[in-house]
Formats: C-alpha cells, sequence, structure tokens
C-alpha cells in the first residue's frame, strides 16, 4: 500500500460539477439537476477505486465524464497530470489510448454486426496501432489473454454467453494498452458463477499489466473482493472514501453505515430482522438542503439541515463528511492546521 | 412406535400447491425445445419456498405456468400437473383459470412499473380485483384498497390511494404491487425476483416487509430468485435449479451449511460475502457457461461443467434423491459416494 | 430424458452426398415459412420478366398505329385486342410496366437515398437536427399531386418531372424513419464503445450506425415503390404524369376510359397488371418486416 501512494495519480477528479438542464415550460426559469455536484478524488497506478451508491448517486455520471461520453460543467479531470475535462473531440484522442470501458451490458455494448475480430480490432486499426497480419495476430493474442480461443475471431456477439462477451468487451477495453480501466458495473448482469470467473480474469489481468481501475458498482460484497480504495456516494456528491478495509471495518457516516447493514448475508443463520434505513433517495431536481442525507439519517440535528458537511480524514486516507461524526474526530484534532 | 401427538410436528405440513414433473418447451419457427424437464416441488401451508438458479434454467418460466401465464407461443406445457389444494390446475378451462389468479395465486413482477397500469391509479387497480373475485361493494373494496396500502406501510394511504403509479417511487410500487398481490388473501404468493431492481436499501426494506407479511398473514410464499444472499435471508426450503431441471432440494440450513450438488457448491463458492476482516478470499466460480435452451447436453445437463462428472453423469440423467429426511440431491458423483458410506455403514 | 431432445434444423441426408438436393430443399422451406415473400417475389419476378422481354414476346411496336384495327376484342393476331388507334393493347400493357416500373424503382432508390443521408445528418448531429426536420415538415405538408401537377405545368412533362414530383414529399418519410433509428442506436452502449475507442464520426455513421437502417429502409423502400407506382397512375391519369406519347400504366388506363363501353379490354389489362404489381410489392414489404422484425411478428402471431 506505502508504495502505492508515493507514486503520483495517474487519475485525479477535482470538483467535478455535471449538470442537466431540465426543461420545465416555455416561459419558467431553467432549472438544472446537479447529477454530480462536486466530487473530487484520484485513482493511483495498480489501484482501484470502487465508486458505490444507489441508483441516481452520480457514480455512472462522474464514469462517463471521466470518459468524456459527457461534458463536465466544471472542474478537473486530470490524466498524468493533463486535464482533459474541456478539452476538443480530436484533442481528446490520444487520452483515449490512457483510459478505456468495460459496460454493464454486454449485450449491447457489442455491435451486433461485427464479429469478435472486427470488434477488437477496431480500436488497434483507429490508433494505428497494427496493420495486417500484425494486427491478426494482436486480436488473437487478446483473446487468449482474455479467456477465449483463437476460434472465436470470426464469431459474431450473439454466439457468445454473457460471460464470454463480457471478456470480449474486457479484450477490446485492453487492445491499446490503457493504464486504467473504468469499469461501468461490469458484473452486474451476469450469472454468479460467471461474475466470479469475469472477477477473477480482472484481478489478473491488473497484476499482469499494473492497470488501473474505476469500478462502479452497488454490489458491496463484490466491492469488497476487488477494490483497494472505496467512495460511497450520494446524491451527487462523495460522502465517504478510504481503503477498503477501514470502510468496510469501521464505516463512519450513517450512510455508509445503513448501506452495509443492508447487504443481505448468505447465511441463513445471520439474518438481518431491522429495516437498516427507512425511506428513499430523493429526487436530484430538488434535492434537501444541507446535507442531503439528513432526511433519512437517524443522527440528523439542525445544523445538517442548514449546512453541506465538508469532508474531513477520520484516520490517514479515510474522509468522510459528516457534521455530527466530525464532531468527535478526535483524528482530526490531533492534526496541525493547515490553510 | 409412539403414537404421534398433534404438538410433534412429524407429520408433512399441508401442501398448499405441488408441481408434478412440468414438462415445458419452447416452439418456434426453428424447431421445438424442451426448457423445463420435468419441474417437481411441493409449496406447504405457510413457508417461503425459494426457486434459485441462474438465467436460462426455467425458474421464471415455472413459475409463469403456475398461472398458465407463459408466453405461448413459444412456450408450451407438455406434461405433468400443477396440483393446486388437490386439483390439476392445467386441466382447468380459462374460465376458472380467471378466478384462480390473483385469487388463489397472486404474482409479483421483477419491474413493478411493467407490471402496473399506468393509465390506472393504485386504488382502482386493487379494487378491481377484489370486487370480481371476492364480490365486494365498490366502498368496501376502496376501504379494503387503503387498508391494504396501510399494511404494507405506504405512508398516507387515503392520498396515495388516489395516485398513478408514475407518482410514486420504485420502492414503494414494489409495494403496492405486494399490496394489490395480497388483496384478495391468495394462498400462494408468486415472487419472481422481487427485489433485483431495488437498490440494496430499498431490497432491505422490501424483504423485511415480506417476512412480516409472512408472519402476519401466513400465505405461502413461492420465491423466485437467482441471489442466494436472498434465499438465505427468507427462505424456508430451497429448490436449485440448473438448465430446466432441479439439481437439489432441501431445508435452507441444510443447503446452505451442507450443499451436496456440484452445481450448488460451485454457485455457493462463487458469490463474494461481506467480511469484517480485510483479507480478500478467493472466489472460485465454475468454469463455463449455462447451456443455451435448445442446446442442452444429454445425461446430467451439468456434466460438462463439473470436475465430479464420471461416465454415467454424461449418458443417463439422475433422478432426485433423499439423502436426509429434508434434502433431496440429482446426482449421480453424490449418490455413488452416499451409497457406498450407506453400504460400508451396514457392513459395520 | 434425453431422447426428448430434438435437433433444431438436422438433416438426415449425408450433406456431401446432396448438396444440392438439400439446399434447394432448404430454399423450399424457408419459402413454405415465409409464404408472402415467396408469393410476393415470384409475383414480382413474372410481371417484371414479362416487361423486360416484352420486345422478344411481341412482334409489334408499342407506338405503331394501325387505324384499320381499331378496338379490337382479343384474339389470336392480337392477344389482348387493339385500343383506339388500333395499336396492339398486349404490347402497349408490357411496355407501360417499364415506364411504371421505372418510376417505381427510382422514386424508392431516390427517396431511400436522399431521406438516409438526411436522416443520418439529423439523427446524428443535434446542431442541425432542429432546422432539418423543420424542413421536412415543411415538405411533408406539401400536398404531392399538386406539387406533380404545378411542377408539370411549369416544365416540360417528363418521366423525370413526375419522378421528382412523387420522390419529394416521400423523402421526409424516410428521413424522420432514418432519424427515429439514429436516435435509438446512438444511445446503444456499443457507439459509446466506439467513440471511446476512438472512432471518427464517419467511422461511428457508417460502420456502427448505418447497418442498423438497411432491414427497416428495405422495407420503406418497398412501400414507397409500390406507392409511387400508383401515384405515377393517378398522375397520369389526371394528365400531369408522363407525357401522353410514353405508354406508362396510368396513360394507357386514361386513354382507355373514353372507350370503356365499346373496348373493355383495353382498359383491364392494364388496370390488371399495375394491382398485381402493387400487391405482388406490398405482399414482398410485409414479409420482409416480418422476417427482419421477429419479435413483432411473433406478437402478431400470438394475437391472432
Amino acid at each position: 500500500m506505502s508504495e502505492l501512494s508515493s507514486s503520483p495519480p495517474l487519475l485525479q477528479v477535482d470538483d467535478l460539477i455535471v449538470r442537466y438542464p431540465v426543461k420545465k415550460g416555455l416561459l419558467q426559469p431553467r432549472k438544472h439537476v446537479h447529477a454530480v455536484n462536486g466530487v473530487s478524488f484520484t485513482v493511483r497506478r495498480g489501484e482501484t477505486l470502487a465508486l458505490v451508491g444507489e441508483s441516481g448517486c452520480g457514480k455512472t455520471t462522474v464514469g462517463r465524464s471521466i470518459m468524456r461520453l459527457v461534458r463536465p460543467s466544471s472542474g478537473a479531470i486530470r490524466v498524468d497530470g493533463i486535464d482533459v475535462a474541456s478539452l476538443s473531440r480530436r484533442q481528446l484522442k490520444p487520452y483515449r489510448r490512457k483510459i478505456q470501458m468495460v459496460f454493464q451490458d454486454p449485450y449491447a455494448s457489442l455491435n451486433p454486426r461485427m464479429t469478435a475480430g472486427e470488434i477488437i480490432g477496431e480500436p488497434l486499426g483507429n490508433f494505428g496501432i497494427a496493420h495486417g497480419a500484425d494486427r491478426e495476430s494482436r486480436i488473437m493474442s487478446l483473446l487468449e489473454r482474455v479467456g477465449l480461443g483463437r476460434s472465436h475471431f470470426h464469431r459474431y456477439p450473439h454466439e457468445f454467453s454473457g460471460g464470454q462477451r463480457q471478456r470480449l468487451g474486457i479484450a477490446r477495453a485492453l487492445a491499446v494498452e490503457p493504464s486504467l480501466i473504468v469499469g461501468d458495473e461490469p458484473l452486474s448482469a451476469l450469472d454468479v458463477s460467471v461474475q466470479a470467473q469475469i472477477v477473477n480474469l480482472l484481478d489478473h489481468l491488473q497484476q499482469e499489466f499494473g492497470l488501473s481501475y474505476l469500478f462502479i458498482a452497488h454490489d458491496l460484497a463484490v466491492v469488497q473482493q476487488i477494490s483497494h480504495r472505496v467512495a460511497v456516494m450520494y446524491l451527487g456528491r462523495i460522502v465517504e472514501i478510504g481503503e477498503t478495509a477501514d470502510i468496510f471495518r469501521a464505516p463512519i457516516h450513517p450512510y455508509t453505515q445503513a448501506l452495509l447493514a443492508a447487504v443481505p448475508l448468505p447465511d441463513p443463520r445471520k439474518r438481518r430482522t431491522i429495516e437498516p434505513l427507512r425511506g428513499e433517495v430523493p429526487s436530484p431536481i430538488s434535492p434537501p438542503s444541507g446535507c442531503a442525507f439528513h432526511p433519512r439519517c437517524p443522527l440528523a440535528e439542525d445544523r445538517c439541515r442548514r449546512e453541506v458537511p465538508r469532508a474531513q480524514e477520520f484516520q490517514a486516507g479515510h474522509f468522510a463528511a459528516c457534521h455530527v461524526m466530525a464532531r468527535n474526530n478526535q483524528y482530526a484534532a490531533l492534526q496541525p492546521v493547515t490553510a | 412406535m409412539i403414537p404421534s401427538s398433534p404438538t410433534l410436528p412429524l407429520s408433512e405440513p399441508d401442501t398448499v400447491l405441488e408441481v408434478r414433473d412440468l414438462q415445458v418447451q419452447f416452439e418456434t419457427i426453428d424447431g421445438v425445445a424442451p426448457v423445463l424437464e420435468g419441474l417437481s416441488y411441493k409449496l406447504h401451508a405457510g413457508e417461503t419456498l425459494a426457486i434459485v438458479g441462474e438465467s436460462g434454467c426455467g425458474k421464471t418460466i415455472g413459475a409463469l405456468s403456475l398461472l398458465r401465464l407463459a408466453p405461448s407461443p413459444p412456450a408450451r406445457i407438455t406434461g405433468g400437473a400443477i396440483l393446486l389444494n388437490g386439483r390439476d390446475i392445467l386441466t382447468l378451462p380459462e374460465e376458472d383459470m380467471r378466478g384462480i389468479r390473483g385469487n388463489d395465486i397472486a404474482m409479483i413482477f421483477q419491474e413493478p412499473m411493467t407490471a402496473l397500469n399506468p393509465v390506472l391509479t393504485i386504488g382502482h387497480q386493487i379494487v378491481e380485483p377484489l370486487m370480481l373475485h371476492k364480490r365486494l361493494s365498490r366502498a368496501a373494496a376502496w376501504e379494503r384498497a387503503v387498508e391494504m396500502l396501510r399494511l404494507v406501510e405506504i405512508p398516507e394511504p387515503e392520498r396515495r390511494v388516489k395516485e398513478y403509479p408514475h407518482q410514486l417511487s420504485g420502492g414503494m410500487r414494489q409495494r403496492a404491487m405486494i399490496a394489490m398481490a395480497l388483496a384478495c388473501g391468495p394462498k400462494v404468493l408468486v415472487a419472481d425476483e422481487p427485489t433485483t431492481a431495488l437498490d440494496v436499501t430499498i431490497q432491505a426494506q422490501i424483504l423485511a416487509l415480506m417476512a412480516d407479511l409472512k408472519r402476519r398473514i401466513g400465505t405461502a410464499i413461492l420465491l423466485i430468485t437467482h441471489d442466494l444472499a436472498v434465499v438465505a435471508q427468507t427462505a424456508d426450503r430451497v429448490v436449485v435449479m440448473y438448465a430446466g431441471r432441479v439439481v437439489e432440494d432441501a431445508s435452507v440450513f441444510e443447503l446452505f451449511e451442507n450443499p451436496r450438488h456440484p452445481y450448488t457448491r460451485g454457485l455457493l463458492a462463487s458469490i463474494p460475502k461481506l467480511s469484517d476482516g480485510n483479507e480478500r478470499q478467493k472466489l472460485e466460480g465454475i468454469p463455463g457457461s449455462v447451456p443455451p435452451v435448445g442446446a442442452r447436453p444429454p445425461g446430467c445437463t451439468f456434466a460438462p461443467r463439473c470436475t465430479l462428472a464420471i461416465d454415467a453423469c454424461r449418458q443417463s440423467v439422475p433422478a432426485l434423491d433423499s439423502v436426509s429426511p429434508t434434502h433431496k440431491v440429482a446426482c449421480w458423483a453424490v449418490m455413488d459416494k452416499t451409497s457406498k458410506k450407506e453400504l460400508e455403514r451396514a457392513i459395520v | 430424458m434425453s431422447s426428448t431432445r430434438i435437433m433444431i434444423s438436422s438433416d438426415p441426408v449425408p450433406a456431401q452426398a446432396s448438396a444440392a438436393a438439400s439446399r434447394g430443399r432448404k430454399i423450399a422451406r424457408w419459402m413454405l415459412r415465409n409464404p408472402r415473400i415467396a408469393f410476393g417475389a415470384a409475383l414480382f419476378g413474372i410481371i417484371l420478366l414479362l416487361t423486360l422481354l416484352a420486345p422478344l414476346l411481341s412482334p409489334y411496336d408499342p407506338l405503331q398505329m394501325n387505324p384499320m384495327n381499331r378496338l379490337k376484342p382479343p384474339s389470336s393476331e392480337h392477344l389482348l385486342g387493339t385500343d383506339a388507334l388500333g395499336r396492339d393493347v398486349f404490347t402497349r400493357t408490357l411496355y407501360g410496366g417499364r415506364a411504371s416500373l421505372m418510376v417505381g424503382f427510382s422514386v424508392a432508390i431516390a427517396a431511400t437515398f436522399i431521406g438516409l443521408c438526411i436522416g443520418l445528418v439529423s439523427g446524428y448531429f443535434r446542431a442541425v437536427d432542429n432546422v432539418l426536420m423543420l424542413v421536412m415538415s415543411g415538405l411533408m405538408s406539401i400536398p404531392g399531386i399538386l406539387l406533380a401537377i404545378a411542377m408539370t405545368t411549369l416544365s416540360k412533362a417528363s418521366v423525370t418531372t413526375v419522378i421528382l414530383a412523387i420522390v419529394v414529399p416521400e423523402v421526409p418519410r424516410t428521413a424522420r424513419l432514418v432519424r427515429s433509428i439514429v436516435l435509438t442506436i446512438r444511445e446503444q452502449p456499443y457507439v459509446d464503445a466506439a467513440i471511446v475507442t476512438g472512432s471518427s464520426v464517419p467511422r461511428i455513421l457508417f460502420r456502427h450506425i448505418l447497418p442498423n437502417t438497411a432491414a427497416p429502409l428495405t422495407v420503406q423502400a418497398t412501400f414507397i415503390c409500390a406507392s409511387a407506382i400508383i401515384v405515377e397512375a393517378y398522375l397520369s391519369f389526371l394528365g400531369a404524369g408522363t407525357p401522353p406519347e410514353v405508354p406508362s400504366w396510368g396513360n394507357l388506363i386514361a386513354e382507355a376510359r373514353n372507350f370503356i363501353r365499346l373496348a373493355f379490354w383495353i382498359l383491364l389489362y392494364p388496370g390488371l397488371l399495375l394491382g398485381l404489381t402493387v400487391l405482388s410489392v406490398n405482399l414482398l414489404g410485409d414479409g420482409l418486416r416480418d422476417l427482419l422484425d421477429p419479435r413483432l411478428a411473433r406478437q402478431m402471431k400470438a394475437r391472432s
């Protein structure tokens, strides 16, 4: 861990904001949805950072902004120190070789009219990496690397099973030899027995190539398996971020605690009898004042309704944004004050 | 012999629903392929039975067949029986079937938005079956609708009953659908992946609600799911399906503590478990993937992915056999060992 | 249990021995499964052959007048009789098909191609979408027949004018169809994947989006073709279509209406062939639509 933290981050996201206009009527003032509302984090080389949260928390939008499938409204996305948040389509191209994406739906993320070879060969052609026989041999080795065979080269996506399709998607992402792969729920559409295969494959590839992953997920049990650090999002903001072990052993934010308590355990002797959290995620069009979690929070007090809490360090590398917990934060009190 | 006293739960509890050797096939322009090849199980009064399996195992078609709602074409029931209180509903005329749907057997679906009619109020959708099946007056039915919404813990039921599905949040819609399903007091509630589309905190709420309702109402629940954690949390008994057949049938404790079928074992080894420690477990997974309908191998359909497979597995289909009074498994390799042990025990 | 397993499309005959025979059987089976396509294609093929082979099938010149033989009923000499100027009706009907089918094909190809281009641009580039769709709505509001009459009045009546007049109101329909397909496809994750892997805009348009429009466009083209043949007949009947000296089905029917009591055959045969052509093209289109959209076909079968 210490080696990882000493090297400069591969990806640094600073105060990322993504707004969408909501059209109400012709004469009414334009409203905005803040899908992502000031998110900052880093991903180091060889590290897996998991971005977790419930639907509508903005985790997918963060991933899509990093891929520049969505244009951020403000903030910086630095890859190897270069801010790509406001680059034009053409300027983006060299950057796309560094960051690739694996999608949630292995069926819809492959063009049904292209063969496996064409799908994996496309990035090789787009970046002029390899041509002719060289390209073919690279495609073959990519197929083998993700656990598919040479015989799959000429097959179409519909001839593959769900797990095999996801392997194809991973091979396509690997083709340009990226440093970071953004996985947008890459496991959630797969059967459990196949999920484990893909988890192991991703793990293996990380060790082989020193890849970094930004893993967007909602399944906390999977996240614990594969990530080094975890960031928990709620309504467009990160409420807690830290080492996986710390987050799972001693979650700080009441939302993280509730999220962990809600995960059903595959053990009939450990049945959860209480409802961990009441209510549902409010609409991001009209988010609650102050801390967005306060209407569902068992600890909420007056200040939470008025003031957005700022992230505080509770342990080395473990941050959370909560007024109530911050009051009892001994670690912060011990730290020298910095401007 | 001790005469069985009524307090001893030795005798088998009442069977509400029994599925016996159900056969369903898909008939398409391209040919005929079996989907369910002999599905059998019993659902007892007041229990929650989970049918668990991965995509393509036939669990959903099996559930829809209970209401004779499997999409036809392509699905066609070609054999077996579905006994509701001893009466085979597969032989009933369609009119009688209408009296059973929603009244004796109710169903809740994975995606509440598609199962609710978007142009009718929630109340209207609860009231209609009540007036049809229970012959309640309009006023009485509306009163009961409000009562049902209160039962599933929807806040302000008097107001919500007049709202349309799109005005409710995802979790509230799932609650409304449960209220709708339970309104007529069905004997069997079929829940097809009821929490799969929900966020984890909402899933926990719905599972808690279902457990609470089962305690209070005593409806037998048939839970169709792929999620073993949900099964562990809610089920009394579990039927594990693979590629159109039952491979294991056991009480929930036996299944999780002593799984016998290699597929069940593989499935349990595949699920990541939340732990307090910081050590990462290595997930096993099962090599290969589920064979698609129409391309299932002969013999035991799991044999090509099975590490224990012996010659018998590739040739003939193993039958479901008891390994304990509440545990059945269909596996040649397992039965081979069990019978050897039994033999040894008999000799000693 | 394993005996219930039925192989899909199994062929008991050894493949090598009778490859040709099995292929023929495959085609036959396919035709049986898609009777509308088979029937439509066969009928259309026959009509197309008749018109293409007209010079071989008939000894007469379609324009050759013969005042001695006016309004003769069908005979061994004149298979379908003669018209008011003594021209052979059989010959003129076949040659008439050439003009009508030419108009049908040209309109289908032109409208599909132009609509495809506009639809692709409009669906993919949000900036021009509003303007293009406004223009399309404007074009759609022009009544096609009035446009054709205006155009033939302003310029010299010619087959090109007729084609142009039918194409203009058809283009917006195709453009809208293509645009709606592009809008759905561009939301597909595989288009995101193409962007992320560095594909250029033309590559995304032509490699990832365009192929998905082929099937619905083919269906649309058949319907445009059928309707163009009918519209050509309308226009010619009204005198705003193909120039009267060109024997098209519309012109033949228009000329024949004055003699319907004296010689019904002049009207009957071009009319019949026109009807059969439109029927065959529509059958082909219907069948293709169901074949290319199996989900829709299954729903329709389930309902009936």
